[in-house]
């Protein structure tokens, strides 16, 4: 056993790699030199990673090592719902669309994966075929065929077994009556939904119309499992890959590695270049370690991409060379918040208008940690890495943007409160940035008269029991609710869907929709998701953000930036604009 | 004596029994007191996009429509004669112990205490023997050399351990001697004793350090004013005017005094740090009980912190017992009979 010897020598390593990249940046050379064959000159510098790749190199061979300051929340394809889950399984799966690998927003395109193309749609765009690639494989050398992925797809509307996944495909689908997925309701036709009629061709049947539906079928749930070898709720542990890595030695809650699938083709694959020969990733590990280890060189990610703590957030802005070997993405999130019109005075537009204007947009910004670990500042709902964002600001906040009081004042004049009212603002209690927010709220809107009360809530049942439960939220009066949304994918559809449209409204609570109710926005919704040209459509979810802003029922805050630190390590570092995160299909590794 | 010990064990038993009562108590039948229905109990275990037919498949699957007794009855149950586990594509059966199945993770929670179990041990059966002698050794000392350069550094270094978190010794000691010397292992990494006890010593020698230093800290005042109490009893005048020599005096007479209330407050941190070592757990990454009971409370997730509890539970009884039996070997004066 040589592991002693293995972690000095590779402290040694690091150390070692530490000095060369700190003599070539001295020398103002370019790094690359021992790295193998390099594709094209290599960006550099803070931030250079958001829109270049940096140490760019087609050498294969390394670890990579990964680390999560929390367990997975699942590996298995058919529930992970984490950006960062979706962006790694790409490593050992292929969903039917992917998005490509590539810097910054070329990094949005939707390309194929295990389907030969695009989904080919029906005129009312409510049926999408889809050919699959031959020759791909399971781990076990058994190979892909169209049934695995109407099976992955359909255990994955399994709700009892599967609560924690997206629910688009048991939504959209046209399955039939009383269908529970394939564990419950084996022997049910379901080609009313999907069809395969033959080994690579697969049809999806759709109640409604859905032009954005090559997203949908890039999400993991449509990463084939071998119904032989499913095992329900235990497949995580046991997941047979179909990418160019597979599992060795998983501990749950611990860690697992990812090693070279032998059955992997790269003919079958245009999009991965399976740089590394081997994946570490470690689970629940301390976040202040990870920045140490991260800074000092002993691990290459921080899967989870949320940015460095405060404590390496200051060392890493302060120190030059650190600085210069960080970047600072931006997230397709936007932390918001809701302002009720079911709570009055804040049904009278003008009110809602007051709020819009008396707010402090920095103390937002500041409140959630600054430009560099909080974000920008936010003036639509949309984040500006969205397709179809439209740079708008229908209530803008002085040029100091701490807000315009004058405009205030006339709002409540002519809201009928020309001396401002009282109501409450609602947080998660265990998010201090939340609560921070909270108060500069309250400390700016204090400068017109609007008296709030801090109301917080457990983040457990935040949406089902208090801010998203719309009679609780008359009841106690709740003008203001803190909130935030992430795109399940950068798309209008993916980012808008869930905050905007009132129908995910659920009389009993649950849903992140607190404050949109318009009707002219839900039917502008529908129509977007009939128009199968793209750019028309994306120009569509612009129009809709602009309709939401002028209700005055969301004040955006800020679009969400996190302070990432890059891999000594690491090869073909990039933040792809799909997850605003490192792109993990594409790193890889010097040694 | 076996009588007596037996006679403990039960009881050591029935109070476990009544551990699980009053936190099944807080986790499940609390919130139902408060107003919470079995869905709103169930919401925390479902992702963010469940509609509520989702949310009431949970409260169903996690046995959360019972009555509160039904489900405590269901759950001890298991831990007596196992219990069994739908997984979706069949059923499983979860042997006796069974402490039920993660809500979060879905793994069942007897194998993961079994799993994570060594790692606490080997943390704190390394880092105790330190503390102890180190804070006795450094505690006689200083009793011994009351108001010397040697005292007073002793002491004071004692009070910087007492009044350090282990959070920022830990993270200090791991930027220093893992990230920057390289000396030592870095976070996160623990070799079995059986597989390579070399390696089991070198991966736990920062964290053994950095919890005995904050122990050892305790240890050395409360052995130095026993020492000083002790050194000033008549015995040990006695002892003196006998003729015997200095060191019988110190460690024969006037140590073996001052060591049971030492050996009182070792039992507890024992068995409390056996429990779960939380922070430096935390702090180093290790898999232990420690760090899978803070997780398991983060996420709410109920049969771990039901299982962790009772562990911790088991293991402060367990060295209570030790201790009481120890009392008489060390002080002849107390004896069980």
């Amino acid at each position: 056993m040589n592991q002693s010897r293995s972690w000095r020598a590779r402290g040694l390593a690091a150390a070692g790699v530490s000095a060369a990249l700190l003599l070539a940046a001295c020398g103002g050379g370019g790094p690359g030199g021992e790295q193998g064959p390099t594709t094209q000159a290599g960006a550099s510098g803070f931030n250079a990673g958001s829109t270049s790749v940096v140490n760019p190199s087609d050498k294969k061979g390394g670890t990579l090592k990964f680390a999560n300051e929390g367990d997975w929340d699942t590996l298995d394809t058919s529930e992970t719902y984490y950006a960062y889950s979706w962006n790694f399984a790409r490593l050992y799966g292929r969903s039917l669309m992917m998005f490509k690998s590539a810097p910054g927003k070329e990094g949005n395109q939707l390309v194929p994966d295990l389907a030969e193309g695009p989904g080919e749609a029906s005129s009312d765009a409510k049926t999408w075929t889809y050919k699959l690639r031959q020759g791909v494989k399971f781990d076990d050398g058994t190979e892909v065929t169209s049934a695995d992925v109407k099976y992955a797809i359909l255990r994955s509307t399994d709700k009892q077994t599967f609560p924690n996944g997206p629910a688009y495909w048991e939504g959209l689908l046209d399955l039939p009556s009383g269908y529970k997925g394939p564990y419950k309701t084996p022997n049910m036709n379901t080609d009313s939904a999907i069809e395969t009629p033959d080994k690579y061709t697969i049809v999806f049947h759709t109640k409604a119309p859905f032009a954005a539906f090559d997203y949908l079928a890039q999400q993991p749930n449509t990463m084939p499992v071998p119904k032989d070898k499913d095992t329900g709720a235990k497949y995580r542990n046991t997941i047979v890959s179909n990418g160019p890595y597979k599992f060795e030695d998983l501990q749950p809650g611990k860690s697992f590695n990812l090693v070279r699938n032998d059955q992997w083709d790269p003919a079958t694959d245009p999009n991965r270049k399976a740089l590394p020969d081997r994946i570490e990733v470690t689970l629940n590990v301390n976040p202040d370690d990870i920045d140490n280890r991260l800074i000092s060189g002993d691990l290459d990610v921080a899967v989870t991409a949320l940015g460095v703590q405060p404590a390496a957030q200051s060392r890493v802005l302060q120190d030059p060379t650190l600085k210069e070997n960080a970047d600072n993405p931006l997230s397709a999130r936007n932390w918001y918040t809701s302002i009720n019109p079911t709570v009055a005075p804040l049904n009278n537009i003008e009110c809602r208008k007051a709020i819009m204007y008396a707010m402090d947009h920095t103390g937002y910004q500041t409140a959630y940690g600054g430009q560099f670990a909080g974000g920008d500042l936010a003036t639509t709902i949309l984040p500006p890495n969205i397709p179809g964002y439209t740079a708008f600001d229908l209530y803008p906040s002085g040029p100091d943007h701490k807000g315009d009081l004058e405009a205030a004042k006339k709002s409540l004049e002519a809201c009928g409160q020309p001396n401002g009212f009282e109501t409450n603002i609602s947080y998660r209690a265990e998010r201090p940035k939340e609560k921070a927010t909270a108060e500069a709220f309250q400390q700016a809107l204090s400068r017109v008269g609007i008296k709030l009360t801090l109301k917080p809530y457990p983040q457990g049942d935040y949406f089902s029991s208090y801010a998203g439960n719309p009679p609780y939220v008359v009841k106690n009066k709740l003008g203001l609710a803190l909130n935030g949304w992430a795109a399940d994918w950068p798309d209008g559809f993916g980012f808008l869907s869930q905050i905007v449209d009132s129908r995910v409204i659920r009389p009993a609570g649950g849903s992140s929709n607190t404050s949109v109710r318009i009707p002219e926005v839900d039917q502008m919704l529908d129509t977007a998701l009939t128009e199968l040209d793209t750019d028309k459509r994306n120009q569509m979810w612009g129009e809709i953000d602009k309709r939401v802003m002028e209700e005055a029922v969301i004040y955006p805050g800020v679009y969400s930036k996190a302070l990432l630190v890059r891999s000594k390590n690491a090869t073909n570092i990039f933040v792809t604009d799909a997850y605003g995160e490192y792109d993990y299909l594409g790193l890889g590794a010097q040694k | 004596m076996f009588a007596y010990i037996v006679r403990r064990l039960l009881w050591a038993v029935l109070l476990l029994i009544v551990l699980s009562m009053v936190t099944f108590s807080i986790f499940y039948l609390i919130p139902r007191l408060a107003g919470a229905t079995p869905e709103t109990l169930a919401a925390r275990y479902v992702g963010r996009a469940a509609t509520p037919e989702t949310v009431h498949l949970t409260a169903e699957r996690l046995g959360l429509l019972d009555p509160v007794p039904v489900q405590y009855w269901n759950w001890i149950k298991g831990v007596f004669t196992g219990a069994e586990y739908d997984y979706g594509s069949g059923v499983e059966t979860c042997p006796a112990p069974c402490f039920g199945y993660s809500f979060i993770t879905r793994q069942a929670v007897w194998p993961e205490l079994l799993d994570r179990a060594p790692v606490t041990i080997s943390l704190v059966v390394g880092a105790s023997l330190i503390w102890l002698v180190a804070g006795v050794t450094v505690g006689v000392i200083s009793a011994l050399r009351r108001g010397t350069v040697f005292d007073r550094s002793a002491m004071g270094v004692a009070l910087a351990g007492v009044s350090l978190p282990i959070f920022f010794t830990g993270l200090v000691a791991l930027a220093f001697f893992s990230y920057r010397l390289g000396i030592t292992a870095p976070g996160g990494q623990f070799v079995p004793f059986s597989e390579n006890p070399a390696l089991w010593a070198y991966s736990l020698l920062l964290p053994w350090i950095t919890l005995s230093f904050l122990f050892a800290a305790q240890y050395a005042r409360l052995t130095r004013a026993g020492m000083l109490e002790t050194m000033s009893e008549d015995y040990i005048r006695t002892a003196r005017a006998k003729g015997l020599a200095e060191r019988k005096v110190i460690l024969q007479h006037a140590l073996r005094g001052a060591l049971t209330p030492v050996v009182t407050i070792f039992g507890l941190d024992v068995g409390l740090l056996l429990g779960g070592a939380v922070l430096t757990e935390k702090t180093f990454s290790l898999n232990g009980l420690g760090k899978y009971g803070y997780d398991a409370i983060v996420t709410g997730d109920l049969p771990k912190i039901l299982g962790v509890t009772l562990v911790a539970g088991f293991f402060v009884i367990l060295a209570n017992l030790i201790v009481d039996l120890l009392y008489g070997v060390i002080d002849p004066r107390v004896r069980l009979e």
